[in-house]
């Protein structure tokens, strides 16, 4: 009975299948992916950032008169599950273009599914370079500063620092591999006298940190870069701060200051990091503040960087179907080429080259106020200055 | 030399928290032979119950009164799940607790974001216990001391426990035998519910405080549930202090690995788990498990093959499944296609696991290696499709053939954990070889060709492939071989004493199953067209353990129905909830308790029951179901 037992599953699968939302003809469809259940501390404040945004559009008259309709599904985390979410919205949602992603791998996979059946992806959150420059593909644009911007950012900010021992701390996958090697790569450019005297990589979400902070602190360096974030983040922070590692040496870390990993370390927050990050308590721009002020009438609570991610992912996809008149997916992609927008962070641009865009971030410094964690001294730094010559993207990004 | 010994109390810091948690497991394992998965989910509420306590409640004694309520009242949901879930299932075949407790891990995870948020919660440092001690210019934080000497004094509670005390005598006696300890007349219901709740209890009292040193979040459950299955095995099944000494051990060994390889921590407690495993299969203070006395071909409805009735039944079943093209969408025919690829895999599990009664707890790593095999074909040789699907498979029969030879020399749990720790050893390097492999980031662009690429083409291929390899492991259970393999499963002793090589016979189902199951993995790689290590990962071992468990492990191919049902729910459940862990798991535990026996092994019950108390008529319409497999 084997067969029948197929033919149940079929009969599952079409009932699957056969779910569309209703949702009326004229309707303009976008497919959203995210890892919603493994990741709810980025992805909630993700979602209401871009339930706001579509609720504005539509406000405002829709894409074109017509109304926007974002359909989301949850990946759980697992490249594979992205990709049947990703068939499933594009051939039975039948949605204008793919958005979303956090992991990097979940994003180069759906990337390369956007690639194989020719649909539009705005990726939203995954830092990986490969996403526009090595395994960059004509289909695929990304919004959120790349791993090399953000290098670059704190790069400019640590080669200034007199410390010429250097430690790492990364977790042991892609992300944390790769900023590691831009970092350390475009700071030796910066300062050849510059030693590095000690890695650990323990592995994402199970760091041992107390013998991880002990091995660091044995190797005496003058400065510390930290790419953990999350419960690592936390363990790190709080060893290092009981076992003294962190006092008299400067720390560079990537994405702390981003109030979904700055906030959960309360009074343990270390002072004087020089972070990545989200200030936005402190941005005075009037693009800015029009977010705020809706971000925070709309939900009772103050947005993290997740919700500006989520918030324009959706402004740009909105601006890109606007542009492009038709859901083509050839003109999308000559309307998303060169489009410069308004963010809540200024003027954005996805460039042409590599598809990648101008969108930047905010670096500063930790401190701690009133028992909690925030970023001082803030610059915004704009994504279009931190990228490499365009001869170089040249050779980095694949023909299409 | 001071850094030396520091690291060293760091290392023992460290294990004493593993150990909290790894003996509880211990405990529960060695009397009630549960593999509680729910063990880290216990953990887990015993960390975010004492987070809320602690944060209620001021002052020192607030916050220890916080940590030892708040491990007692998670002990008290353990005698619940016990009393209400799992007496229930005692009798039901081996490895059975497994899907309830993976039901009720998927289920808590969901629950605690409901419940407390998702985000990341950082609980106060213990009163008294906030700063650190100097040691010769190095820094010892006092919790850690507070830790090193808490490891010992449980342990020696629970010596005093089990050497000292009736309960203890008993708990012992059940551990070694628990048969005779029933024949004895001990109340065995409460002598289970108790050791249960003292195993939740150590393991939520661990989860509270990790709260000083720790974020509490909802993902700290699969932080540690594998690892202290790793320690409880290297310890040696049921023995506390073999847990405290692999704690110890993996912990040292990890704290003093990362001085010389920073990355070693991915994969260290595996690689000392398969040392330890090949060269002491019992792990070090284990003993080896007495010869079953139970024969489990006499407690099942004996085997059979299909009737020809049941042939052409199946048969037009088959060519229905294959109409689906003419009426279905694209979406509808790629998750045919899964789920086909997916009853590949679960079927090859299922023929080691029923038929050989081998339980591999790592078999994605056949499956994986399936889909790097057709990867590496396709990207680096460039080798058009069907070569890649005829040989990429090989890699998993090369990796069957390597691992199966060192983990047939084990059974029961043992040779589970073995295999799992082989499986992450081929996990790591496919994460960490990222000049080869891509690491995390995989490899992309596998994508069949243009004959394939049509979902109705490529829905065909993998039902017709997976109706070809379900047939085949079919006519290989009432084999000359399918008989041997039956034979080493249902008694060893006897098998060896009738001349009966059984390792050999056992190696070469276990390559079977691997080859079968790289088979599922090329497809797999073609389907999605990239390739992960996820694909060799414990989750995807673990699917495969749900699938023929659901379907019912004393049935002949009741896998088939295992996968289709919950790679079908599965799938329309992430598609339509955010919370599809917890309808999942609430899913599974309903029918844990529903169908002790599996889905399929449960029809065949009823059929059978009905067969044998009606009248002949009735016995036509109860056949349908009988075969339901």
């Amino acid at each position: 009975m084997r067969a029948r037992n197929i033919f149940v599953g079929a009969a599952f699968a079409l009932l699957a299948g056969g779910m569309a939302h209703s949702a009326l003809a004229q309707d303009i469809k976008i497919g959203e992916i995210n890892s919603y259940s493994l990741l709810p501390a980025f992805t909630e404040p993700y979602r209401k950032g871009w339930q706001l945004a579509v609720e504005e559009i539509n406000a405002a008259g829709g894409i074109n008169g017509k109304k926007l309709v974002v359909v989301s599904k949850d990946d759980g985390g697992k490249p594979a599950d992205a990709q049947t979410a990703a068939n499933e919205l594009v051939s039975s949602e039948g949605v204008a273009m793919l958005t979303g992603t956090f992991l990097s791998n979940i994003g180069l996979a759906v990337s390369d599914f956007a690639n194989q059946k020719k649909v539009f992806f705005l990726a939203a959150e995954p830092l990986t370079d490969a996403v526009t420059w090595s395994k960059g593909n004509k289909y695929t644009f990304r919004l959120r500063p790349s791993n090399y911007m953000q290098a670059a950012m704190l790069v400019e900010a640590a080669s200034k620092l007199p410390a010429k021992r250097w430690a790492t701390i990364a977790p042991n996958y892609e992300y944390g591999q790769s900023a590691v090697a831009v970092f350390k790569k475009l700071m030796s450019e910066k300062r050849p006298d510059i030693q590095w005297v000690d890695e650990q990589w323990p592995p994402q979400g199970k760091i041992d940190a107390g013998p991880v902070v002990q091995a660091v602190a044995a190797a005496n360096p003058e400065a510390i870069l930290n790419v953990t974030f999350g419960a690592d983040l936390v363990k790190l922070v709080r060893e290092g701060n009981t076992r003294g590692l962190f006092k008299g040496r400067e720390v560079v870390s990537f994405l702390t200051g981003e109030p979904e990993y700055l906030d959960p370390l309360k009074e343990e927050t270390p002072a004087g990091w020089i972070v990545t990050g989200y200030p936005w308590y402190s941005i005075k721009t009037p693009e800015h503040d029009a977010f705020l002020k809706a971000y925070q009438a709309k939900y009772n609570d103050y947005p993290r960087l997740g919700s500006i991610v989520g918030y324009q992912t959706i402004k740009a996809a909105a601006a890109i179907l606007a542009k492009a008149g038709s859901t083509d997916p050839e003109k999308l992609i000559a309307a998303a080429e060169g489009l410069s927008m308004p963010s809540p962070f200024g003027e954005i641009t996805f460039r042409k080259i590599d598809h990648q865009s101008t969108l930047g971030a905010f670096v500063g410094k930790t401190a701690l106020k009133d028992g909690k964690g925030v970023m001082v001294e803030s610059v915004y730094r704009k994504g279009a200055d931190y990228l490499p010559s365009d001869a170089e993207v040249e050779k980095l990004r694949p023909k299409d | 030399m001071a850094f030396y010994v520091v690291q060293f109390l760091t290392g023992l810091a460290s294990a004493a928290s593993l150990f909290l948690v790894a003996s509880g497991l211990s405990i529960i394992f060695g009397v009630t032979r549960i593999v509680n998965f729910a063990h880290g989910a216990f953990y887990m509420i015993g960390a975010y119950v004492a987070f809320t306590l602690t944060e209620r409640l001021s002052g020192a004694f607030g916050f220890w009164g916080g940590i030892v309520v708040a491990a007692f009242a998670v002990a008290l949901i353990g005698v619940i799940v016990e009393m209400v879930l799992l007496r229930r299932i005692y009798h039901a075949p081996e490895l059975f607790q497994l899907l309830a407790t993976f039901g009720l891990t998927l289920m808590v995870e969901d629950l605690v974001v409901l419940i407390w948020g998702p985000d990341d919660l950082v609980g106060r440092r213990a009163p008294g216990f906030r700063g650190a001690i100097d040691f010769f210019g190095q820094n010892i934080p006092s919790y850690d001391l507070f830790l090193i000497v808490l490891g010992p004094v449980v342990l020696g509670i629970l010596w005093l426990l089990f050497q000292r005390t009736r309960w203890g005598v008993l708990v012992r006696a059940a551990t070694q035998d628990r048969d005779m300890v029933a024949a004895l007349g001990v109340n065995q219901k409460w002598l289970f519910t108790s050791v249960f709740a003292v195993g939740v209890f150590l393991a939520a009292l661990g989860g509270a405080l990790q709260i000083p040193r720790d974020a509490v979040h909802h993902a700290m459950d699969l932080r540690i549930i594998v690892e202290v299955f790793v320690v409880v095995v290297i310890g040696g099944l049921g023995s506390i202090i073999g847990a405290f000494v692999a704690a110890v051990l993996v912990s040292e060994l990890n704290a003093f690995g990362i001085l010389i390889f920073p990355k070693i921590s991915i994969i260290l407690v595996f690689l000392v788990m398969a040392a330890v495993l090949i060269v002491r299969p019992w792990g070090l203070f284990g003993k080896p498990e007495a010869p079953a006395r139970k024969t489990p071909g006499l407690t099942v409805n004996p085997w059979r093959p299909l009737t020809s009735n049941e042939r052409l039944a199946a048969l037009a079943a088959l060519v229905i499944a294959a109409t689906l093209p003419l009426f279905a969408g694209n979406y509808a025919l790629t998750v045919g296609s899964e789920i086909a690829i997916f009853v590949i895999f679960a079927v090859s599990l299922h023929f080691l696991m029923s038929v050989g009664g081998l339980a591999s707890f790592g078999h994605a790593a056949y499956f994986g290696l399936g889909a790097y095999g057709v990867a590496f074909l396709a990207k680096m040789a460039g080798l058009p499709m069907i070569v890649c699907l005829l040989l990429g498979p090989l890699l998993g029969c090369m990796g069957a053939a390597v691992f199966g030879f060192f983990a047939v020399q084990l059974s029961g749990v043992y040779f589970a954990m073995l295999t799992l720790a082989f499986a992450q050893i081929v996990w790591s390097i496919a994460f960490q070889w990222v000049s080869v492999t891509g690491g995390d980031n995989g490899i992309l662009g596998v994508w069949p060709s243009s004959w394939a690429a049509s979902p109705s083409h490529f829905y065909w291929i993998a039902l017709g492939v997976a109706a070809l390899v379900t047939i085949a492991l079919r006519a290989m259970v009432f084999s000359p071989f399918g008989y041997a393999l039956r034979a080493t499963r249902d008694s060893l002793l006897r098998t060896e004493a009738i001349g009966i090589n059984a390792k050999r016979i056992q190696w070469t189902a276990f390559v079977i199953a691997g080859t079968t199951a790289g088979i599922g993995g090329a497809l797999f790689a073609y389907l999605k067209g990239s390739v992960f290590p996820d694909n060799l990962g414990i989750s995807l071992s673990v699917d495969a353990l749900v699938m023929v468990l659901l379907g019912g492990v004393e049935t002949v191919s009741g896998a088939v129905i295992g996968a289709i049902v919950y790679k079908a729910l599965n799938i329309w459940l992430v598609s339509q909830t955010d919370l599809s862990k917890l309808v999942l798991g609430g899913f599974i535990v309903l029918i844990v308790v529903v169908f002790p026996k599996g889905i399929v092994g449960m029809l065949e019950m009823l059929a059978q029951r009905r067969k044998s108390t009606s009248p002949p008529g009735a016995t036509l319409l109860a056949k349908p179901m009988g075969s339901a497999e």
